[in-house]
């Protein structure tokens, strides 16, 4: 078994709370370059605030979060972000969105003498993108769809070590969210991306991830009836590569998806803390002595 | 086919109007105060043609001619039509009415653009940096109750009573409602963003000024149009108390005679460069700014 440490992204005995309420209650996660995992869980199970916690916008309580083996501190160049709302810049076209990021690490003076190579770079991604006849659109003027492959373009141009993504198709309907699926793994596959992928739509997660967790605060363990809680990892599995949207329709990736659902979303199926499903290879689990007790 | 259409118009008043001629219905009031105050001048004047109170357009005219263009002998060698233009040029520059609109108009622009300067970066900075935030708030919170118009006396006593205790006046009643209303801008700007410009590698002092400056700019130059109003008002209390020129000392000069030929028109002068700063500011959000949507901020 190789040491979880050294993984691009480790997140040990992780606990937060805010005030009386514990939120997450000794996390622990380690995720490997190159893969697409997604997590879901129960809403208040904690998403956002992993997800706050792993991008360095706030700081746990206690336990270690690392990123290539350093901790992960503020946000910074190093995980790049796509979110569900607000994600670009009102003031930029969508040419200029993307390039902001290339634009900050120089002075005005230098962008301006670079600016033809930094143009090209950046059309040629928003030409990966299919979006480049929007190039100096503003994103009002753009659709909901378009402006999220804007957004992944921007944080891609920045080539990060790990991207993370909250709920970004949340806000489609549909048609744009299944493109943007495949879109997205097409990219996966293309660029060997690590991505963190958080929804709360089950059926995206099967299809998108490689690997699956689930953040719930449904479980039991031997910290007696009155003890604060909160959420766990209880769901760990690696997940068959999908190829096309017709898996979504098939008999097993149903079944997963409410194995998954009777795991991590069912408040009367509580599973005792030894017992959680995490069969991953790089899954791990650290309890303490009190949880452990029947 | 009774019924498959509509039996009513739509009106010219009420939820469903859809007024025509909207440039014919925009411009009724003006003629009705326009008729209006032409025909009681005139019925004044026709009575005692030593009225004051209602002078006549040509009376104003004529005092206006006067006050805004004070002629101008050639000098000795000079002829020709540039000369002569030259002449009338300088005529209307040193006029009184000319020398009262610059020294007003100087006094605004220093006065609002420097409170709009100091503004823009107490507020930008406070809306982004929670330490500055917890020092300039409650400060500015309660300054911003102080009437400005109260603190005129202070500002002659120690600035004395020359140009800089105006511009200061004007200054001072702007820059906090300034401050206060782009450090909202500001703070209601997604906090995502600011992560986002964090994760493409800004450094806080970049979030601040290449990434939500430009975004508050806009906003700033309603500001600027906004607080025209008020910036006009404190700039005629304050010549009317300690000035020598300015369209504000004018008007109070003369209210002494009754002169209305005057007063109208320096007025309406007020009026329109109101009208024309706010139309350009609107133009320069128009040009510089085409994503920035007024109503959703």
């Amino acid at each position: 078994m190789n040491d979880p440490k050294k993984n691009l992204l480790y997140i040990g005995d992780v606990y937060k709370e805010y005030g009386q309420k514990l939120v997450l209650d000794n996390v622990d996660l380690s995720i490997r370059e190159g893969e697409l995992c997604t997590l879901v869980g129960p809403s208040g199970c904690g998403k956002s605030t992993l997800f706050r916690l792993i991008l360095g916008e706030e700081q746990p309580t206690s336990g270690d979060i690392l990123v290539d083996g350093r901790a992960a501190g503020f946000p910074d160049a190093s995980r790049g972000i796509v979110y569900q709302k607000y994600s670009l810049y009102p003031n930029l076209t969508a040419l200029d969105n993307v390039l902001l990021g290339k634009r900050l690490a120089l002075w005005p003076w230098a962008s301006y003498a670079r600016r033809e190579a930094l143009r090209r770079e950046g059309m040629a991604i928003l030409e990966r993108m299919h979006v480049q006849d929007h190039a100096n659109n503003y994103p009002s003027a753009l659709s909901g769809g378009q402006q999220q492959r804007v957004a992944i373009a921007r944080a891609l141009i920045m080539r990060p070590r790990i991207l993370l993504m909250d709920e970004p198709f949340g806000a489609l309907d549909p048609g744009a969210r299944e493109y943007l699926q495949v879109f997205l793994l097409d990219l996966w596959q293309e660029m060997k991306m690590t991505i963190l992928f958080v929804t709360h739509d089950l059926e995206e997660a099967v299809f998108l991830g490689t690997r699956v967790f689930i953040l719930s605060q449904h479980y039991s363990d031997g910290r007696g009836a009155t003890a604060r809680r909160g959420s766990k990892i209880v769901f760990d599995q690696a997940l068959p590569r999908a190829l096309t949207t017709d898996v979504k329709r098939t008999a097993e990736f149903g079944e997963l998806v409410s194995h998954i659902r009777e795991d991590g979303f069912n408040p009367n199926h509580r599973r005792h803390v030894t017992e959680f499903n995490l069969r991953h290879q790089d899954s791990f689990q650290t309890l303490r002595d009190e949880e452990l007790a029947k | 086919m009774e019924g498959l259409r509509m039996r009513r118009s739509p009106f010219l008043f009420g939820l469903h109007a859809k007024p025509r001629l909207r440039p014919v219905l925009g411009s009724l009031l003006f003629i009705v105060l326009i008729s209006t105050y032409l025909w009681a001048s005139n019925a004044r004047l026709r009575e005692n043609e030593n009225d004051k109170f209602m002078p006549s357009l040509r009376q104003m005219a004529e005092v206006m001619y006067v006050l805004s263009y004070s002629p101008q002998e050639l000098q000795d060698g000079e002829t020709g039509v540039v000369a002569k233009a030259g002449r009338i040029f300088h005529g209307v520059m040193s006029s009184k009415f000319f020398g009262d609109a610059v020294a007003s108009v100087r006094r605004i622009s220093l006065g609002v653009g420097g409170a709009a300067l100091v503004g823009l970066l107490i507020g930008l900075n406070a809306g982004i940096f929670p330490g500055f935030r917890a020092i300039m708030m409650p400060f500015l919170t309660t300054l911003s109750y102080v009437p400005p118009l109260a603190v005129l006396p202070i500002l002659l006593i120690v600035f004395g009573v020359d140009e800089f205790s105006k511009v200061m006046l004007i200054f001072l009643g702007t820059v906090l409602v300034i401050s206060c209303d782009i450090f909202y801008t500001t703070e209601k700007i997604p906090r995502e963003q600011i992560t986002t410009a964090l994760t493409l590698g800004a450094s806080s002092l970049q979030v601040a000024y290449r990434v939500i400056l430009p975004q508050v700019m806009p906003r700033l130059l309603v500001l600027l149009t906004v607080c025209l109003g008020s910036a006009w008002l404190f700039l005629i209390s304050a010549e009317m108390i300690a000035a020598s020129e300015g369209l504000g000392y004018r008007i109070f000069l003369v209210q002494r005679q009754n002169k209305m030929s005057i007063i109208i028109p320096y007025i309406l002068c007020m009026t329109f460069l109101a009208f024309l700063m706010t139309r350009l500011m609107h133009k320069v959000i128009a040009w510089k700014y085409p994503w920035y949507n007024d109503d959703k901020s």
